[in-house]
């Protein structure tokens, strides 16, 4: 239980850590790229919390997290890249990012 | 081996995993502040993505109780396996689409705009 709390508790320093660079980030590519880094570490918050709380049901939702976290990083960045979801008109062979 | 020697083999195992996996994620979340431009911070946030979370997760299996636990743990280090690169292959290919060159390559620097003035928002 003391290893847990204590990784819960280190978890979410570095996630504290990776939220001042996307709150200060010059770019928007900074932004994104602390926002995926702090994703990826509530997957692991999650799952660690179901160790704690003794209830492994939790990993289902690391594991969910974990793919939309993915999906909505890459959507973010093609939003930011091309201004659109869909093929950009004038680049078309690099809509697919 | 009895059991009480398997307990606290995999506690050892256990804390010496989930040791080496903060250590990591610590370290990565500290150089996405302090390195200087965005793709030396990508290096970082991979470090954070690959040895981090998977040492902490293969740290977590040794206290599963089913073997099911096991196979989840190992699905989710499996999806962020395949997913952090594929991430970090579209953001550095946005950036540098953007015009943003990095900031260690001084003779780059030269021929173009500095890049801290692309992509503000």
């Amino acid at each position: 239980m003391t290893l847990f709390a204590a990784t819960a508790i280190a978890v979410l320093v570095a996630m504290a850590l990776a939220l001042v660079r996307a709150f200060t980030g010059p770019t928007v590519f900074d932004r994104i790229l602390a926002v995926n880094t702090t994703g990826t570490l509530t997957v692991v918050l999650i799952a660690v919390y179901g160790f704690i709380d003794n209830r492994p049901d939790f990993l289902d939702i690391a594991l969910l997290y974990a793919l939309i976290n993915f999906i909505g990083t890459v959507a973010v960045t093609k939003f930011v890249r091309f201004g659109g979801m869909g093929v950009a008109p004038d680049k078309r062979d690099q809509g697919d990012i | 081996m009895n059991p009480e020697t398997l307990h606290l083999l995999a506690n050892i195992l256990s804390w010496i995993f989930i040791s080496g996996g903060v250590f990591f994620a610590l370290t990565g979340a500290l150089g996405i502040i302090r390195f200087p431009d965005v793709f030396s911070r990508m290096h970082a946030a991979g470090m954070v993505d690959t040895l981090g979370i998977g040492l902490i997760l293969v740290g977590l299996m040794f206290h599963a109780d089913d073997w099911i636990v096991v196979v989840k743990l190992g699905l989710v280090i499996l999806f962020i396996f395949f997913t952090s690169p594929t991430t970090t292959f579209a953001l550095a290919r946005a950036a540098l689409d953007d015009g943003m060159i990095a900031d260690a390559l001084p003779d780059l620097n030269k021929a173009e705009t500095p890049s801290d003035k692309k992509g503000a928002l």
